[in-house]
């Protein structure tokens, strides 16, 4: 195959040409580069508003793309290593909804671990799958639900050996990944796909030493963040295929959902990423790892956190782990992460990826300097300084197995009631409850309320967790199947 | 030919100093510097375009960091020094004898070096024994040592730029820490005068007065600073800056000063209402 030059930019350079031809416009938007709304202009600049155009000749057209898009796609394809990549606009979402509406169908089965992020459930209630469940294994010291082990995956594979395909989650917000090669291989043997959620892996493709990707290991479809690790503006993203993927029918699906209008500043914002990950993707990630990894050893130094890394893995369900997601354990300061996550933006202006019920993940990437992660490693030596407390009473477990007693779909749309959180109990939920982020449903619609779950969800609101999901903003009531 | 060094204090207010010639340019991994001869202020020392000391007004800035206090507490052996690269606060610490042993900790071993070759007048003592000069960051530094020093003076650049770590609270924690149970911070407390640096001196006073017990602040004048007017702050677990100052202690040691005396010690904490409305507002 011929080689792409990964120096070019088609959207780019077609939005530079666009605007020295200096086009009168009579289309949408309605701002007219800009002139007619002077705020937005004066607070966003000039040079960002001039280019927040509609899909035209020159620019080509995202919903079927023919020159520049289908170029930039080209090359972010083989960057990606992939047969086809998708740029997407409406967030990695809708990348992972487009994957799951490409392989299921109404009543499908499909197997997944239960620590996915809120989209992927999202999809099953928009397309009637139905999910398989694979209990993600846990690290009962950290609390937190790692990757899929083999012999799960197979298990369920056995169990269900109609299912149609296999959903991965790799690497973990955490950083833990799962043994992908041989998920794919074990699934493919039996006519299944498997999908990958990538959103934290973007780094995967162009750093060294990394852990596998989700092409490379074969896997069929890969929904990717660029704008996560890879540096494009939020809600920018790419969906990757493999070469079994038809991918006229992969279009159809995106463009289900996805805008008619698709935005210029986040397509530009992809294929600038790209070339940049591309051309000097291997000394950032370098520079990356070695931040983290700094930052590691001086927060382990300071006693009470514990940064982890590599020494996690097992062979399984930790097959590898991604060095750049600096992931801290807070309980035997006595706090828990979202407690840590709170201090550290009202306290000391450090604001992190987010704080759960025992650890924090603090986001290190491209942008960071090594001045920043001395403010990060000072402010959590202070704060144990000044916090730290017995920890005796505190959650240490972040994954409570489910109880599904219906599918998504059935639940989300059944008849319901809603009553008083205090009394949901036994009953079955019908939405979702989550702490965001990062987004992993504690209770996804079709599953039983149970102890454990209202008493997970009472000490999250207690420690400051921000909970999303539910009809009711301030999360009193659920609302719960009629008559079940 | 006019030559003209311009430095904005805001965006619409500048201050300009005829320049005679350039000594010295150059850009370290931390920030450009520059060194220029005038006639008026003699050598300046420029950071960013920033001027951080001139020949002719730095005895100001020296002297009122480190002799309030040196005059306050009545036993100071071991002195952490953040920043102040240009040797200025060393050079007044070594004139009291008391003192064993003074870390230096500068980010920019250039700023050293440059100091050394064109503003002797500053970095004259920085080769005194009791000196002890580590080339890091001053925050990472502070974060390893518990309970060592009498005295910290943080003489830091403006908390835009390479000195922004100096002025936060996890900053002012690890300093309290560093301190032993009767020590003293003092620090470069930003001017009150203009909007962005009003600003910046109220944080740095919120965060500081949640960290010490004792938070005082106190006033000099320097003509080449933005404004004129200029502010220190005094943080301390025990020490009061004017209830516990000991003036014929200090005066016996016949220090050799130029602005510095006891009657202006007690007087320098007396600030202007609008500098006292600032502060009470955050404390």
């Amino acid at each position: 195959m011929k080689r792409l030059s990964q120096d070019r930019m088609p959207i780019y350079d077609a939005l530079q040409r666009f605007k020295q031809m200096r086009v009168v416009p009579f289309d949408v938007p309605g701002h007219k580069h800009g002139r007619g709304n002077p705020e937005l202009t004066e607070f966003l600049g000039e040079k960002c508003v001039s280019v927040d155009v509609n899909s035209m000749k020159p620019l080509d057209n995202l919903v079927h793309p023919v020159s520049v898009i289908k170029e930039a796609e080209e090359l972010a394809a083989e960057a990606f290593h992939a047969a086809h990549a998708f740029f997407m606009v409406n967030g990695t979402t809708s990348a992972v909804q487009a994957m799951v509406l490409s392989a299921c169908k109404k009543g499908d089965k499909i197997i997944m671990p239960r620590n996915v992020h809120r989209s992927v459930i999202n999809a099953l209630v928009l397309c009637g799958a139905e999910p398989v469940y694979v209990n993600p294994d846990v690290n009962i010291d950290l609390g937190i639900s790692l990757g899929m082990s083999l012999k799960q995956v197979e298990k369920a594979i056995t169990e269900n050996p109609d299912a149609v395909a296999v959903f991965v989650n790799n690497p973990t917000y955490y950083g833990v990944c799962s043994d992908l090669r041989s998920i794919v291989k074990l699934a493919h043997a039996h006519g299944m796909l498997v999908l990958v959620d990538e959103a934290h892996g973007t780094h995967f493709y162009f750093g060294k030493n990394m852990p596998i990707t989700a092409m490379d290991a074969e896997a069929d479809m890969a929904a990717v963040s660029m704008h996560k690790s890879g540096g494009s503006l939020t809600q920018s993203s790419l969906l990757l295929i493999g070469s079994a993927m038809n991918e006229g029918y992969v279009r159809q699906i995106i463009n289900l959902t996805q805008t008619t209008s698709g935005s210029y500043l986040l397509l530009s914002s992809l294929d600038i990423s790209r070339r940049n990950l591309a051309l000097r993707g291997e000394e950032i990630f370098e520079h990356v790892s070695e931040l983290a990894q700094y930052a590691r050893d001086e927060i382990n130094a300071i006693g009470g956190f514990y940064a982890f890394s590599k020494e996690i893995i097992n062979g399984d369900s930790v097959f590898d782990f991604d060095v750049t997601k600096l992931s801290i354990h807070t309980l035997d300061v006595g706090l828990a992460g979202v407690e840590v996550y709170d201090i550290l933006r009202d306290e000391y202006d450090i604001q992190i990826e987010f704080g759960d019920i025992g650890n924090i993940l603090a986001y290190i990437s491209l942008g960071d300097r090594k001045r920043d992660i001395e403010r990060l490693v000072g402010a959590l030596s202070e704060i144990r300084r000044l916090y730290q407390r017995d920890k005796a009473g505190m959650l240490t477990q972040e994954y409570i197995s489910p109880q599904v007693v219906t599918t998504p779909q059935y639940a989300f749309y059944a008849e319901k009631e809603s009553l008083p959180l205090d009394e949901t109990e036994g009953r079955v939920c019908s939405e979702f409850v989550m702490c965001y982020p990062p987004g992993i449903p504690i209770l996804a619609p079709g599953e039983r309320v149970t102890k454990d779950i209202l008493r997970y969800i009472k000490y999250a609101k207690e420690k400051g967790c921000s909970l999303t999901g539910p009809e009711d903003i301030e999360i009193k009531r659920l609302n719960v199947l009629k008559g079940v | 030919m006019e030559l003209w060094f311009t430095e904005r204090h805001t965006p619409y207010v500048k201050f300009s100093i005829n320049v005679d010639r350039q000594l010295y340019c150059g850009q370290s991994d931390f920030q450009r510097i520059d060194v220029f001869d005038s006639k008026e202020f003699g050598r300046i020392l420029t950071l960013d375009g920033y001027i951080m000391l001139t020949e002719k007004d730095e005895f100001i800035y020296h002297e009122m960091i480190t002799h309030v206090p040196m005059a306050v507490h009545p036993c100071v052996r071991r002195v952490l020094v953040i920043g102040g690269g240009d040797g200025g606060a060393v050079r007044e610490l070594v004139k009291y004898n008391t003192i064993e042993h003074i870390d230096l900790i500068e980010i920019d071993e250039l700023v050293v070096k440059v100091c050394k070759k064109y503003l002797p007048q500053t970095a004259c003592r920085l080769d005194d024994p009791r000196v002890h000069i580590h080339y890091e960051d001053g925050l990472k530094y502070t974060r390893r040592h518990e309970n060592e020093y009498d005295l910290i003076l943080v003489d830091s650049t403006d908390p835009f730029g390479p000195g922004e770590d100096l002025f936060t609270k996890e900053f002012y924690g690890n300093c309290y820490k560093a301190l032993k149970e009767d020590g003293i911070m003092v620090n470069q407390h930003e001017s009150p005068f203009y909007e962005n640096d009003a600003e910046a001196m109220q944080r740095a006073h919120k965060r500081i007065a949640q960290s010490f017990p004792i938070s005082r602040v106190y006033q000099a004048h320097i003509p080449t600073y933005a404004s004129g007017h200029w502010l220190f702050g005094f943080a301390s677990k025990k020490y009061h800056p004017i209830r516990d100052f000991n003036s014929a202690a200090w005066n016996v040691l016949c220090i050799p000063t130029k602005y510095y005396n006891t009657k202006l010690h007690v007087g320098a904490f007396a600030l202007p209402t609008y500098v006292e409305d600032i502060l009470k507002a955050v404390e």
